[in-house]
């Protein structure tokens, strides 16, 4: 049985105009995504992948083609699909529980039931001691934990995440990448995972879509079916790690001689 | 631990240092009649003049007022109070004219190039330029005081807020965006939170330059306050009573300072680098 998918993007281009001429950040990108999968969006900086998340988010429109979220053109930013940044974007004025209660307050739900979720949320994130903190006071996963209960909570069926644990250190991230997985189930959410770590896309992806650098095509896509959860220390893992090294290095080289170029003007 | 006590003691010293040699050397020039005491009277005629000031000039009588009442009563308590008054009231008007203006031409392109152009041609002029027209316009008394004292407080408010509003980093806006959030909310919950340690610094200065404004604007437009008193003084020439008054002035702006700094620290307790206590 094959079901639509819940997110389509359609011929995507993206053209930034700089005052160099333009750059073609964006190149006829067409990606189905099925409700509930896990997706990660592999490349070197400057391939395009944030630009994508940013337009799956609403924040810049596509020069051309189209983004559709069941059936729906996606216009502008909104809580159907929660975004988690890699600076966290916390607002530091506010405590932790604040932030996660920011979505809801505005969602206008009664004070008892937005209570109960924050609880909840606090409880499920190992955040109960840290409710009237605010953010300054927290360690980088933790908060990096308090965007993803923030996002949690409005409910949405998409999370997208761009680089969410890219500043974090090795022992961190793996924590939150299982903390990440273990959402993931319990709430069937469709996740898009921005990343330019080869070794995190294959501990959390369903399907490794692996991008191009300028203009960002799609290269390749990758599904990965090891069973979760996955070993990197395996013989299955790492094959599969050099595959995508290679991949992934083609396009760091034509990055770099791309920088070259620049810097010396030819 | 008693070395670290010790060091404790001298750092507290240390600060009292150099004023204790002032006050000394002050003491020995006015005493020693190398200065005309006219002049420069001594420490102890200062102190003696401001406890003078400071009280009371008629006996307590329990039919005429409360206690409370009587211990305010002295010329010094009421000229405090005007000045005082005027600081606030004038402070508040800026501020609340300031604000709303600011966060507008922050967050609305096409509002503030409406205002700019004029505001950057009055910033320039020193509130003080304006007590010929003041005078002018509101009379003698407190209107004209009040008034330089708003436009004093206005631009360093107005100027900050601005900047405040265009330094909101962009992705608080996109994140609150993402959560759903409407205009309103994005005004009232992220901007304006995102721009208060702007805000409040404008505050702080716009306290400052109304503190100034008031005494000169006493000098010149009304017959109280600090500012009145020591011009009076000079024409009496009682340089002790002069000094007396500059010692309130630098009292009372202290006061208000730490007030503001007190403020300061208690809303900005979510802020990186304020120390917490």
């Amino acid at each position: 049985m094959i079901s639509l998918p819940q997110l389509q993007i359609s011929s995507v281009s993206k053209i930034f105009s700089t005052g160099e001429g333009e750059i073609v950040a964006l190149k006829d990108i067409n990606l189905d995504i099925q409700s509930g999968e896990f997706i990660c969006l592999l490349g070197p900086s400057g391939c395009g992948k944030s630009t994508l998340l940013n337009a799956i988010a609403g924040f810049s429109a596509p020069t051309s083609g189209s983004i559709t979220i069941e059936g729906k053109t996606v216009q502008k930013p909104g809580p159907d699909r929660g975004m988690v940044f890699q600076e966290y974007a916390l607002f530091p004025w506010m405590t932790v529980e604040q932030n996660i209660a920011f979505g809801l307050k505005i969602k206008k739900l009664p004070k008892t039931q937005i209570k109960e979720m924050v609880d909840a949320l606090l409880e499920m994130l190992n955040l109960r001691d840290f409710r009237e903190r605010y953010p300054k006071d927290l360690s980088g996963g933790m908060r990096q934990r308090v965007a993803i209960a923030r996002v949690l909570a409005l409910d949405s069926p998409i999370l997208l995440m761009d680089e969410p644990f890219g500043a974090l250190d090795s022992l961190t991230r793996r924590n939150l990448q299982d903390e990440l997985l273990r959402i993931w189930t319990a709430f069937k959410k469709t996740v898009i995972f921005v990343t330019h770590s080869i070794e995190e896309s294959i501990y959390l992806a369903d399907r490794i879509v692996v991008m191009t650098y300028r203009p960002g095509k799609i290269k390749k896509q990758i599904s990965v079916s090891m069973l979760r959860q996955r070993d990197p220390s395996s013989v299955e893992f790492n094959e599969l790690k050099k595959e995508l090294s290679l991949l992934v290095m083609e396009e760091q080289l034509r990055h770099n001689q791309e920088q070259i170029k620049m810097t010396t003007g030819d | 631990m008693k070395s670290s006590l010790l060091n404790k003691v001298f750092d507290r010293a240390q600060g009292f240092l150099v004023p204790v040699a002032l006050v000394a050397l002050w003491q020995y020039l006015s005493s020693h009649a190398i200065v005309n005491p006219q002049i420069l009277p001594t420490p102890m005629a200062v102190i003696a003049k401001w406890w003078e000031y400071l009280l009371p000039t008629e006996a307590f009588d329990a039919d005429k007022s409360s206690y409370l009442a009587w211990m305010f009563s002295g010329e010094m308590p009421h000229d405090a109070y005007a000045s005082l008054y005027r600081v606030v009231v004038g402070f508040l008007i800026g501020g609340i004219l300031a604000l709303p203006l600011g966060l507008l031409m922050g967050a609305n392109d096409r509002v503030y190039k409406l205002f700019n152009p004029l505001i950057q041609i009055m910033r320039p002029i020193p509130p003080i330029a304006f007590i010929p027209l003041s005078i002018l316009w509101f009379g003698l008394g407190n209107p004209p005081a009040i008034f330089l004292i708003v436009l004093g407080a206005f631009f360093p408010i107005l100027m900050n807020t601005i900047a405040g509003v265009r330094h909101v980093d962009s992705i608080y806006i996109r994140a609150a965006r993402s959560l759903g959030a409407s205009q309103t909310t994005m005004f009232l919950r992220v901007m304006l939170p995102a721009a208060t340690p702007y805000i409040l610094t404008g505050a702080r200065i716009g306290i400052g330059t109304a503190f100034i404004v008031v005494i000169v604007a006493e000098m010149i437009a009304v017959n109280n306050g600090l500012g009145y008193r020591i011009l009076e003084a000079r024409e009496f020439f009682w340089s002790d009573k002069i000094i007396a008054g500059m010692f309130t002035i630098g009292l009372l702006g202290l006061a208000i300072d730490s007030g503001m700094n007190r403020l300061n620290n208690y809303l900005l307790k979510w802020h990186r680098g304020i120390e917490s206590k």
